[in-house]
């Protein structure tokens, strides 16, 4: 590799987000261990607290989402930051020099984090590359490459449900090849020290040299299923039906749809996940979008939590446990 | 004109078998003797070339100069002195200017452009259709009458296999030369970087090798047929060029280059995203590039290119993807070409030959050799200083440069240009 981590400031602390690959386990067991102070426990209200007072955050999303960048401004309000939405125009913008220019205006409004979404793999390296440098800036995904936050909440998630990563199997399920969620899952659960994860679905939508990631294929979801620990479904867009990549809804419900039938063959404690939203019928059953097994609402839930820990941590009030020092293992 | 006398230096002149110091002598733009002065020479101008290595000026098969149509980005002018200061003394312009040269008026602009420059030949190549759009034929044997040099569809495959065996038949009854950077356009879609584990890695869509085999399979099949003398620019994976290699021996008339960047970098060089590794052909797998190495040097490539391409800063300044292709590449050619010498790739001679006479052969032009009574082009460089790429410092308007902090070894301190001296260090 050519340069340093970007991700990261001179004494190897957090200052961007965005991407997974390349932080070492005690920065993400930092991010977990944080979370856990704004993740209220059952029955307990959540309390706004005043770490980033002053501090305004803009949210610069070039493509739609509501649940995501709701969930960043409540983290972001919840710690007390002045909240800025900019939803732009992808056309608009394809030029790289207005981008850049608008990023310039933004930083003279004196904004001290971008959380940004787009629609192109390395948007947020990009932005990162050129901004002022007190500014952070956290991936809210991009393209098909990264989603760190969406990762974060789901280890959080996952720890909370199965405490030792080191003896879990994991099974993702579904679109890989345009998943920024799926690469960030990966790179978060290998480095947190998940001896196997599988990834399932037909060739079409798993990328070549997908070994090459850390992972094992399997295009038989019965066999890809089989004693895992955690079942992590993805959205299938229904573009995808457009490209070749795939002959129906039905087929792929019928092949890769998670059903009860289907899920009996992991582990009897095993958990359902999905970064939703999720199309009933088409990934997963409702019976087990809405089951015992799922966890699904308790992802949205820990979202808030994981992304306030983020934010708090990339700007600096959060000297956190010296991540350097600590050896990760939860 | 001037009488010149290259004094001292280390001659390596493949046409002519010569790797030895011999003196070189110069009058009224050609070479008038090798060795000895012919008597009666009086040189008005003398080159010390002591310690310095003197060969053909080189003749780079592909460089895209901008003008016209993209003159924001560069122009004949500022490009032929690039070209200059790199030791090129002959630049092969595709055709996808604006507008595309498939008219002799656009012929005619470049020359009077790059004569009014004055600092490298300028030979271009004609559309294989019109406006490369595939469909119909170019008006072929008017563009070579007025200077083309041989037909191209660029960038832009001929994706209708009829009209792609009508061009060759047609190149054929001419006698012309088409040129083709074999590509599938349904596999490469809408891909930026080689399909493997780091485009995986980065989530960038990909574009497969076999977006390249499969065209260059498609092309021989049809060249098989037609008997058209094809030649296969930019190829970037192993499997392509041992296609070529077969079909070579199978005796069919083809040759093919290789760009200075795929003999040097690999996917591996996009790091996280660097848009300067933003090319077409990608960059592709390490045993691609050494495929490539192997097959320059069994002679299976017969030239390699630079394939320059530069842009203004804007052009770089987006996500990856959306970031326009290509490299400002005509001051990194040579040192990065003798760097394939220092890799023990291939000898000094056989590398020169791939950057001078078999490049010219190919498009059939005289230059590429320094024997008497040939066109005094001529690159003298000093192979044993070092210098550090900025592209800050590149003569080229585009500053466009993934070799950015890279030492290379080997800097051009004359080019003559029909005997004329137009760089010097």
């Amino acid at each position: 590799m050519t340069t340093r981590d970007i991700q990261l400031d001179d004494d190897g602390r957090l200052r961007h987000l965005l991407t997974i690959e390349g932080l070492k386990r005690p920065i993400l067991t930092d991010i977990l261990d944080y979370a856990e102070n704004f993740a209220p426990g059952p029955g307990q209200s959540v309390k706004k607290v005043p770490l980033l007072r002053s501090k305004t955050i803009a949210n610069l999303f070039f493509e739609a989402s509501t649940r995501t960048r709701t969930t960043f401004e409540l983290a972001a309000k919840r710690l007390s930051a002045d909240v800025l939405n900019v939803n732009i125009n992808t056309s608009s913008t394809v030029k790289g020099e207005s981008l850049l220019d608008m990023l310039r205006n933004l930083e003279a409004m004196h904004c001290d984090m971008f959380v940004v979404r787009h629609s192109r793999s390395g948007a947020a390296h990009f932005i990162a590359r050129h901004v002022a440098p007190h500014i952070s800036v956290i991936n809210g995904g991009d393209g098909s490459h990264a989603h760190p936050t969406q990762a974060m909440l789901d280890m959080f998630t996952i720890r909370r449900h199965k405490g030792d990563f080191t003896r879990l199997r994991v099974a993702i399920v579904g679109d890989i090849l345009h998943s920024r969620v799926a690469r960030s899952q990966i790179h978060a659960l290998t480095t947190l020290g998940v001896p196997e994860v599988r990834v399932i679905g037909p060739h079409t939508l798993i990328p070549n040299d997908a070994e090459k990631l850390g992972v094992h294929v399997f295009h038989d979801m019965e066999a890809g299923l089989r004693d895992c620990d955690v079942v992590i479904m993805l959205r299938l867009q229904r573009e995808r039906m457009s490209g070749a990549l795939l002959p129906s809804e039905a087929e792929y419900f019928s092949c890769y749809g998670l059903t009860p039938a289907k899920l009996a063959l992991a582990k009897p404690d095993a958990i359902v996940m999905h970064p939703g939203p999720i199309n009933r019928g088409v990934e997963i059953a409702s019976e087990v979008a809405d089951g015992p097994q799922s966890v699904i609402l308790e992802q949205v839930t820990n979202g808030i939590a994981v992304r306030m820990a983020i934010m708090a941590m990339t700007l600096g009030r959060h000297r956190g446990a010296e991540s350097g020092e600590s050896e990760g293992g939860t | 004109m001037k009488r010149v006398h290259i004094q001292g230096g280390h001659l390596v002149d493949p046409a002519n078998g010569i790797d030895a110091p011999r003196d070189l002598f110069i009058a009224e733009g050609r070479v008038v003797a090798v060795g000895e002065a012919p008597a009666g020479f009086a040189a008005d101008h003398r080159i010390d070339a002591r310690g310095l290595t003197v060969v053909p000026g080189l003749v780079d098969l592909q460089a895209r100069l901008r003008e016209p149509g993209q003159e924001h980005k560069a122009t004949i002018a500022s490009e032929s002195a690039a070209a200059a200061a790199g030791g090129i003394t002959t630049l092969c312009v595709p055709p996808d200017t604006e507008p595309v040269i498939d008219t002799p008026a656009v012929v005619e602009l470049i020359h009077q452009r790059a004569e009014a420059a004055g600092r490298a030949h300028i030979v271009p190549l004609g559309a294989l259709t019109r406006a490369l759009e595939g469909q119909q034929l170019s008006e072929m044997a008017e563009l070579q009458r007025v200077g083309c040099v041989g037909m191209s569809n660029a960038r832009r495959p001929v994706s209708n296999t009829l009209v792609l065996r009508r061009a060759l038949e047609y190149a054929a009854s001419h006698g012309i030369t088409v040129f083709l950077q074999p590509c599938d356009a349904h596999l490469a879609s809408e891909g930026c970087a080689h399909e493997g584990s780091i485009s995986a890695r980065l989530g960038l869509p990909g574009i497969p090798a076999s977006a390249e085999t499969v065209a260059v399979a498609q092309i021989l099949m049809l060249i098989e047929q037609t008997g058209t003398r094809v030649h296969f620019g930019q190829l970037s994976t192993a499997r392509a060029a041992s296609m070529i290699a077969r079909a070579r021996y199978d005796g069919l008339p083809i040759s093919a280059d290789v760009a200075a960047h795929h003999l040097h970098l690999t996917d591996m060089d996009i790091g996280y995203f660097n848009s300067n590794c933003h090319v077409e052909p990608p960059l592709r797998s390490e045993r691609d590039r050494d495929g490539l190495r192997a097959a320059l040097a069994r002679g299976t490539l017969d030239a390699i290119c630079s394939d320059h391409q530069p842009h203004d800063a804007d052009a770089k300044l987006a996500p990856f993807c959306d970031t326009e292709p290509g490299i400002s590449a005509l001051e990194t050619f040579l040192p990065l070409a003798l760097r394939l010498v220092t890799d023990g790739v291939l000898a000094l001679p056989d590398l020169v030959a791939r950057l001078t006479c078999q490049p010219a052969d190919i498009l059939g032009i005289d230059a590429g050799r320094l024997g008497v009574g040939d066109r005094a082009d001529v690159c003298i460089f000093d192979a044993g200083d070092h210098w550090r790429v900025t592209g800050e410092a590149l003569v080229s308007r585009g500053r466009n440069t993934p070799f950015e902090g890279w030492d290379l070894q080997g800097r051009v301190t004359h080019t003559l240009l029909d005997g004329r001296l137009v760089y010097s260090a």
